[in-house]
C-alpha cells in the first residue's frame, strides 16, 4: 500500500498529464453530431454571444453582397407569381390554386425560419456555422438549412437557448441525399475535405449520362429538405475504373465564404412517417 | 503590470486572434492552417508549477475548442506540449541561472538558437498531434504528414513575426530568489 502511494507521489505529474489527456480524448471521440453533450449547450451560448459581437462589425463589410443576393432571391420569387404566366390557347388552362388558407398549419409541410449567421468557417476539415436562433425560437436538431437563395447549406446539429450550430456541407460527416435534375438518378453528397465549395456526389451508376454543368438537387427522400433545392452543378466527372459508380465533383451553389443569412427548414410532418418506419422495424425484429 | 493580469490579457488576445483572424482568413492552401494561440503556453513564466501549467494549457485548448466546436481536438495537443515544456527548457537552457534571472522564456533569456529550437519542437509536436487526431477521424496519412510540415512552417513564420513585432521587455532580476 505504501508503495502505491509512493508511486503516485513520484509520478503524480505524469498521471495528471494522462488524466487531462484522457479527458480531452474522451471529449474528442464522444462528441458527434448525434449526441448532445452537457457542455456544448453552455459553450454554444457563450461563444455565440462573442461571435455575435464580432459579426456585428463584420456584417457591415458584407452588406453590399448580402443586399445583392437578397435582390436576386426576390427576383426569383417574383418570377413565380401567377400573373407572370399567360396562356394564349384555350386547350391548356391555368388552374387557380385551390389550397385553403392554412391557419391551423394542417397542410403546411415545410416552415422556413430565417436566421442570422454569426460564425462560419471554411478552412477546417469539419466546418460549422453558428446561427442566432435557438430552441426558444423553434429550432431543433436535424433540421435542414439553406441560404437566402434556397441553396443547400447544411444541417442543424446542436441547439442552445438562443443559438444553434449547423454542420455545413463542408463536413466529413455530412451526407445529403441528392439527385441529378436531368435524369433523376439518386446518390448522396459528401465532402472529401479538400476544397471548400467543391463537394462530391457518389453512388451514381456509370450507365447514367452525366455532363458538366448538370444540376444536382435534393432528392426529397430525407425529411430535412423538400424536393428540388439546388445543391450545386457538376464540374468534373471522375471515372474510377475499380468501381461501378462515378465520383462526381460538384461545385456548391451556396457560397460558403460569405453567408450572412440562412433559412432553417422545419419539416412539420416528419414525425408520422418516422413512427411508421419505427413500428415496421419493430414488427420485423 | 502583474504577471497574472498580463497572462489573462494574453489568453484572451490569443484566443480572439486565433478565432477571428487566423481562422477567418481564406486559407492559402488546404494544406495550410496556421496556429499561434499555443504561444500562450510557451510564454508562461519559468516558475509556474507543472500541474498549473497543464491546467492552463487544458483551459486554453478547451476555450479554442468551444469556438471551433471540435471539443478535445485542440485540448489534447496543448496538454501534451505543456507536459513536455519543462523537460525541453531544462535541456535547452544554456545561461547559468537564466530561469531565476528572467521571468519567462524569450529570445533574451534563452538565446536565439535555444529559444527557437524550443518553439520549433513544441510547434511541430502540437501540429503533429493535432493533425494526427484529425487524420484518425478522416484518414489520409500522406496528406496528414504534408499538412503537419507545411502548417508548422507557416505557424513558425507567424510566431517569428509575433516575436519581432511584440518585443517582450525582460528585466534582469539581480537578486535571484
Amino acid at each position: 500500500m505504501r508503495n502505491i502511494f509512493l508511486f503516485i507521489r513520484i509520478y503524480f505529474n505524469f498521471l495528471f498529464f494522462l488524466f487531462l489527456m484522457g479527458i480531452s480524448l474522451f471529449m474528442l471521440f464522444n462528441y458527434n453530431r448525434y449526441q448532445h453533450t452537457v457542455y456544448s449547450a453552455t459553450a454554444g451560448e457563450i461563444t455565440g454571444r462573442i461571435s455575435k459581437q464580432y459579426n456585428d462589425v463584420e456584417y457591415y463589410f458584407q452588406l453590399k453582397k448580402t443586399n445583392d443576393s437578397l435582390v436576386k432571391a426576390n427576383a426569383v420569387l417574383y418570377n413565380k407569381l401567377k400573373q407572370d404566366y399567360e396562356m394564349p390557347d384555350t386547350v391548356s388552362k391555368l388552374a387557380v390554386d385551390t389550397i385553403q388558407i392554412d391557419t391551423i398549419l394542417h397542410q403546411r409541410k415545410y416552415l422556413y425560419l430565417p436566421a442570422k449567421v454569426v460564425g462560419n468557417s471554411v478552412s477546417q476539415p469539419n466546418n460549422y456555422l453558428q446561427i442566432h436562433r435557438g430552441s426558444l425560437q423553434g429550432v431543433s436538431a436535424d433540421l435542414g438549412v439553406t441560404d437566402i437563395n434556397n441553396y443547400v447549406v447544411g444541417t442543424v446539429v446542436d441547439v442552445s437557448k438562443n443559438y444553434s450550430v449547423v454542420m455545413s456541407l463542408l463536413h466529413r460527416q455530412s451526407n445529403i441525399s441528392a439527385k441529378l435534375k436531368k435524369t433523376g438518378e439518386t446518390g448522396s453528397v459528401i465532402w472529401d475535405g479538400v476544397k471548400p465549395n467543391v463537394v462530391i456526389l457518389k453512388d451514381i451508376s456509370k450507365e447514367v449520362k452525366v455532363a458538366k454543368g448538370d444540376s444536382v438537387i435534393t432528392s426529397g427522400f430525407s425529411d430535412k429538405f423538400p424536393l428540388g433545392l439546388l445543391i450545386g452543378t457538376v464540374t468534373e466527372i471522375v471515372n474510377d475504373k475499380t468501381s461501378s459508380t462515378y465520383t462526381i465533383k460538384v461545385k456548391t451553389a451556396a457560397n460558403f465564404y460569405n453567408l450572412q443569412y440562412v433559412n432553417i427548414i422545419n419539416n412539420l410532418q416528419k414525425d408520422e412517417p418516422k413512427q411508421l418506419l419505427k413500428s415496421v422495424k419493430k414488427i420485423n425484429e | 503590470m502583474s504577471s497574472l493580469l498580463k497572462n489573462i490579457i494574453r489568453f484572451s488576445f490569443f484566443i480572439l486572434v486565433q478565432v477571428y483572424v487566423l481562422n477567418q482568413v481564406p486559407p492559402l492552401h488546404h494544406l495550410v492552417t496556421p496556429y499561434v494561440y499555443f504561444l500562450f503556453i510557451l510564454w508562461l513564466p519559468f516558475k509556474i508549477g507543472r500541474r498549473a501549467l497543464m491546467l492552463l494549457a487544458f483551459a486554453i485548448g478547451f476555450c479554442l475548442d468551444c469556438f471551433m466546436k471540435t471539443y478535445g481536438l485542440h485540448t489534447a495537443p496543448c496538454v501534451l506540449i505543456a507536459y513536455l515544456r519543462p523537460f525541453l527548457i531544462n535541456l535547452l537552457i544554456s545561461q547559468e541561472g537564466a530561469e531565476s534571472n528572467y521571468n519567462e522564456p524569450s529570445i533574451k533569456s534563452m538565446g536565439f538558437t535555444p529559444y527557437f529550437t524550443y518553439v520549433a519542437i513544441l510547434t511541430l509536436l502540437h501540429h503533429f498531434l493535432l493533425f494526427f487526431l484529425q487524420a484518425l477521424q478522416m484518414g489520409g496519412y500522406f496528406y496528414f504528414i504534408l499538412k503537419t510540415l507545411l502548417s508548422s512552417a507557416i505557424s513558425l513564420l507567424l510566431i517569428l513575426l509575433t516575436e519581432l513585432l511584440f518585443v517582450r521587455k525582460q528585466r534582469f532580476r539581480t537578486n535571484t530568489v
